[in-house]
């Protein structure tokens, strides 16, 4: 399941030690779309030591290239119990727990590539166009509801958040109508101020009713994924896991880069005047939000041998904490990067990550905004924030950065 | 990517797909995945001239690097397909 224990920390606060400085969080103040102040290095320093919310000292990396060389190079392990969490949290225990079961993501080969290729069949380029209507109806439907409600909104509530859910819950096959037992439980999963008892009874919760489900599925398959894996040869436990981790995954990314996404393109005028008129560069559009914006970050490894890396030696068992948003900014890769520029072709950002862990639900994320940025921007053609953007409240203690909420408004026709 | 797509020969190594889907995404007229399993398929492994540069553009993007591309007739080397 989501369950992140690379996220589950403690107070321990680290920044009183001596050595190198801790992860970068603090955004500056009235820059929500920034990397955390500090957090972006000169780019002759693609990697430099950083010290763990436990006080261990790794590395931190924000070079482009570097970025793709650990992602990708299996000497460095995504296992849970092998990393020293990036950033301090409550309640950090001695020694992260192991993955629970379902939870690929802590998971190296040959373990995880098993449970990666009974899903990655299921998210296919071809499977995700296909889902283009539905997303296309989703998004009518809560632009229609919007619409009625205003001429205000909260457009994390009334938007960003419901798009992505419905899809993902049609696509899984868990009622929408349920979302009080799963969206607050995903919520806390993700947020870094949660007490570990918080996270532990939102993971319990979230369990308890994906059990309920796969044993529904199994008794009376649907047709659905969650259906369809009833078929493979996962355990009921395996299949709630991955239930979760899915579900989990699909609520709460393209939800926050829709929102983020949204503040990002009224904040940069030129920027969604160009997408309004020429509605064809919503594909760029979404690759340079996804750059410029990378909320899921960042990506811890641990080393499984020493490993060199653009001239610097990584020991054994040191934590790599990879920030794929500082990378996306590495002006080596993208010219004037803190430009949001939706014609500069941003493909080959590493906001999905990059190696065999790679983002699994992209291509879904990719129709979803590909298809909600447009419609949004048309049906609301004089869409502005409600408030002063510096009022705005940010996501920043959660794995997933984003907007709390974003008031907006628009001329009633 | 270049202006003068030079001929190329590609393989895949569905052994190493990670299934993430960004070549059929990239370079449609060249790969695709498979239903089952969502790994490359490699549709034409010597790609037309105005298909080079988006499989290129694949082979860079793959993040398992399970695409490898021969500069084919260029170097004169024949790699089997895999």
């Amino acid at each position: 399941m989501s369950y992140d224990p690379t996220a589950a920390g403690t107070t321990a606060d680290a920044a009183t030690t001596e050595g190198p400085p801790t992860l970068p969080t603090d955004r500056r103040t009235g820059c929500p779309f920034d990397p955390p102040t500090g957090l972006t290095a000169p780019s002759d320093e693609p990697l430099r030591r950083m010290r763990c919310a436990d006080g261990h000292i790794g590395w931190l990396v924000t070079g482009h290239a570097a970025a793709r060389a650990v992602l990708s190079d299996p000497r460095f392990s995504s296992r849970y119990e092998l990393l020293h969490p990036p950033i301090p949290m409550p309640g950090l225990p001695e020694q992260l727990p192991p993955a629970p079961v379902g939870d690929i993501i802590g998971l190296d080969a040959p373990e995880h590539t098993r449970y990666r290729r009974l899903l990655t069949g299921k998210f296919t380029v071809r499977r995700m166009r296909r889902l283009t209507e539905r997303v296309q109806h989703f998004t009518a439907e809560c632009l229609d509801a919007m619409e009625q409600a205003g001429p205000t909104a909260d457009l994390v509530a009334a938007f960003a958040q419901p798009v992505p859910a419905l899809m993902i819950c049609e696509l899984l096959g868990v009622p929408y109508a349920d979302r009080e037992r799963f969206q607050s439980q995903v919520a806390a999963l993700f947020d870094q101020t949660a007490e570990v008892e918080a996270k532990g009874d939102a993971y319990t919760a979230l369990s308890h009713y994906l059990n309920e489900l796969v044993l529904a599925k199994r008794a009376e398959p649907t047709d659905d994924l969650l259906s369809d894996l009833t078929t493979s040869d996962l355990t009921d436990e395996e299949l709630a896991g991955i239930g979760g981790l899915l579900l989990a995954a699909g609520l709460d990314t393209t939800a926050n880069m829709l929102g983020l996404g949204t503040f990002a393109l009224l904040s940069n005028p030129d920027q969604l005047d160009a997408l309004r008129a020429d509605p064809a560069l919503a594909g760029q559009t979404v690759e340079e939000l996804l750059r410029y914006l990378s909320v899921a970050d960042p990506i811890p490894r641990a080393a499984l041998e020493d490993v060199e890396v653009e001239g610097r030696l990584i020991r054994t068992g040191e934590t790599v904490t990879v920030s794929v948003q500082a990378a996306n900014r590495d002006p080596r890769r993208f010219p004037d990067p803190d430009r949001l520029d939706l014609h500069r072709g941003a493909t080959g950002h590493l906001a999905f990550g990059h190696g065999a862990h790679q983002c699994l639900g992209q291509q879904l994320a990719r129709v979803e905004m590909t298809v909600a940025f447009p419609a949004l921007f048309a049906r609301f053609p004089t869409l502005r924030l409600a408030v002063p953007p510096q009022e705005v409240p940010l996501r920043d203690r959660s794995n997933i950065y984003g907007v709390i909420s974003l008031p907006v408004t628009w001329d009633k026709e | 990517m270049s202006d003068t797509p030079q001929p190329l020969l590609l393989s895949v190594d569905r052994g190493r797909c990670a299934g993430a889907g960004m070549c059929a995404l990239t370079a449609p007229e060249v790969f695709d995945q498979d239903d089952e399993e969502g790994l490359v398929v490699l549709l034409r492994p010597a790609p037309a001239p105005e298909h080079r540069a988006a499989a290129r553009t694949a082979v860079g993007l793959c993040p398992a690097g399970a695409i490898t591309l021969d500069p084919g007739e260029a170097s004169g080397r024949l790699r089997t397909e895999s």
